[in-house]
């Protein structure tokens, strides 16, 4: 227990956290405490309807709620929300479109055409209209446009349900280059190969809870 | 001015023969309408009735305390059905307070203007021009009004993905609500846009036709009829806009948010 404790306190003295989170809560989310560093990747696992989207919204501050939340030590009230939403980014499971053509959602469709292309998507993928993408397509082009916007943080809400091995592989590769270039990532997931493969740390959601999943040393807590 | 032809009582009820020609259609074409018909009938008669009375005494008053009182229900009224016809109404006060608030505002602005420039009765708020007038103007307010406060609830539910997909990736409120508010502004104006449009060549309106039925020459009837015409599409623009901002604001808040919850779902009926 107290190498645990030792360990920790030197953790936090290392690198402080970017995005801390302090009894977080909404109407539906019972306050949530844990932070995330520059270059880390939690997962969040958790049973349908048990809070993890209503996290990330209230994270991202799209629903009303309560708590302090901080990043790179800043406190979120102390910005706009469209401010706190450009550096903390949000990918939904169902994206949403404003326009009719995929071109449209894109400020600069050339700087996001490499991205598209690590992802699989042809460059005529501009001119699509939003009508007739697949599912998979729609969350491919939402995470490049939600990469797009720069982000230092980014909250995945299921980001590959749709997708076939190919492309959940290219997407895990691509969010694992830029963790590894400093993006802190809070990653949706219901597969726990997947959670252990992106992530060492896991958050589990629960009836409103939010609690951090320890699983690494069983041989400890004996 | 005065070269129009009283009606008497006996005139009157003749004419109603064609409403109970209506009455014995609905009977032998088993539409079952022929009781609402009827009741409709009497209910417009008594209304009119009372409203005869109402603006007889107004009329004879020509006060300033009476004639006010009297917008003020009629403005409320207005407010009443507007919020009526809302499939789905912000909560609380802000249905009924909202559309009346900016119908008030516009309706009570663009009369009191048209009474001080154009008209100028002598009082300016002689009952006479006063009333009439806010009555065209809050009918087609509320009909606008009404509208675009529909448009504007409607398509953000509709639209709610893509609202918010845009306050995801930092826009404003105002910039993702943009497409809505234009497109609740835009229905709000349509029917004035339509009725100025076809005034004249598809209808005859009821006030320049009832004028040239008083004996006003139809030249005078007609510069009436374009003056209110005007008047409508500004109280009509004025209310809507209100209204419409008003409802984007009430819609979302400070920190930028899509505030859905603040509506009410439309009941199932």
């Amino acid at each position: 227990m107290i190498t645990e404790a030792l360990a920790r306190r030197t953790d936090t003295r290392t690198d402080s956290p970017l995005l801390s989170v302090r009894d977080l809560r909404t109407n539906l989310l019972k306050p949530a405490s844990f932070s995330l560093s520059a270059g880390e990747c939690i997962a969040v696992r958790g049973p349908s309807g048990g809070g993890k989207t209503l996290l990330l919204r209230a994270i991202a501050d799209l629903d009303p709620n309560e708590g302090l939340v901080c990043l790179d030590g800043r406190d979120r009230s102390a910005m706009s929300g469209p401010e706190w939403r450009r550096l903390v980014g949000y990918l939904p499971a169902e994206p949403g479109w404003w326009a009719d053509i995929v071109g449209e959602h894109f400020t600069d469709w050339m700087t996001a055409l490499p991205v598209a292309r690590e992802l699989g998507l042809p460059d005529d993928a501009k001119d699509w209209p939003i009508a007739r993408l697949s599912t998979g397509e729609r969350l491919r082009l939402a995470l490049i446009r939600a990469l797009m916007a720069g982000p230092k943080v980014l909250l995945l809400d299921e980001p590959t349900a749709a997708l076939d091995t190919v492309s959940v592989q290219a997407v895990e590769s691509l969010i694992a280059a830029r963790v590894r270039a400093g993006l802190a990532v809070l990653w949706v997931t219901h597969d726990m190969e997947q959670a252990r493969r992106v992530a060492v740390r896991r958050l589990f959601v629960s009836g409103g809870q939010v609690r951090e999943e320890v699983t690494e040393c069983p041989a400890i807590s004996l | 001015m005065s070269s129009y032809i009283a009606l008497s009582y006996w005139q009157l009820a003749a004419t109603s023969v064609f409403v109970l020609i209506d009455a014995a259609l609905s009977v032998v074409f088993g539409l079952r309408v022929h009781r609402s018909l009827l009741f409709a009938a009497v209910r417009m008669v008594v209304q009119l009735a009372l409203i005869g009375a109402v603006l007889t005494t107004l009329f004879s008053l020509v006060s300033p305390l009476w004639t006010s009182l009297a917008a003020l229900v009629m403005v409320l009224f207005a407010g009443h059905e507007a919020a009526l016809r809302q499939e789905r109404r912000l909560s609380g006060w802000w249905s009924y307070g909202l559309g009346t608030g900016s119908m008030m505002m516009s309706s009570v602005v663009v009369t009191v203007f048209a009474l001080l420039t154009a008209l100028q009765p002598n009082p300016w708020y002689d009952p006479r021009y006063a009333i009439p007038l806010l009555g065209m103007i809050l009918g087609n307010c509320m009909t606008g009004v009404g509208l675009g406060l529909n448009t504007l609830t409607t398509s953000l539910v509709n639209r709610r993905p893509g609202v918010e997909a845009q306050l995801m990736l930092g826009a404003s409120r105002r910039a993702a609500t943009a497409p809505v508010t234009r497109e609740a502004l835009r229905s709000a104006l349509m029917p004035v846009i339509n009725s100025m449009a076809a005034t004249g060549v598809v209808y005859l309106p009821g006030m320049m036709t009832g004028q040239i039925l008083g004996g006003v020459p139809p030249a005078e009837a007609v510069k009436y009829q374009i003056l209110v015409m005007f008047l409508i599409a500004g109280g009509t623009g004025l209310g809507a806009v209100t209204a419409v901002l008003g409802g984007v604001c009430r819609l979302t808040d400070a920190r930028h948010r899509l505030r859905l919850d603040r509506l009410t779902v439309p009941s199932a009926a």
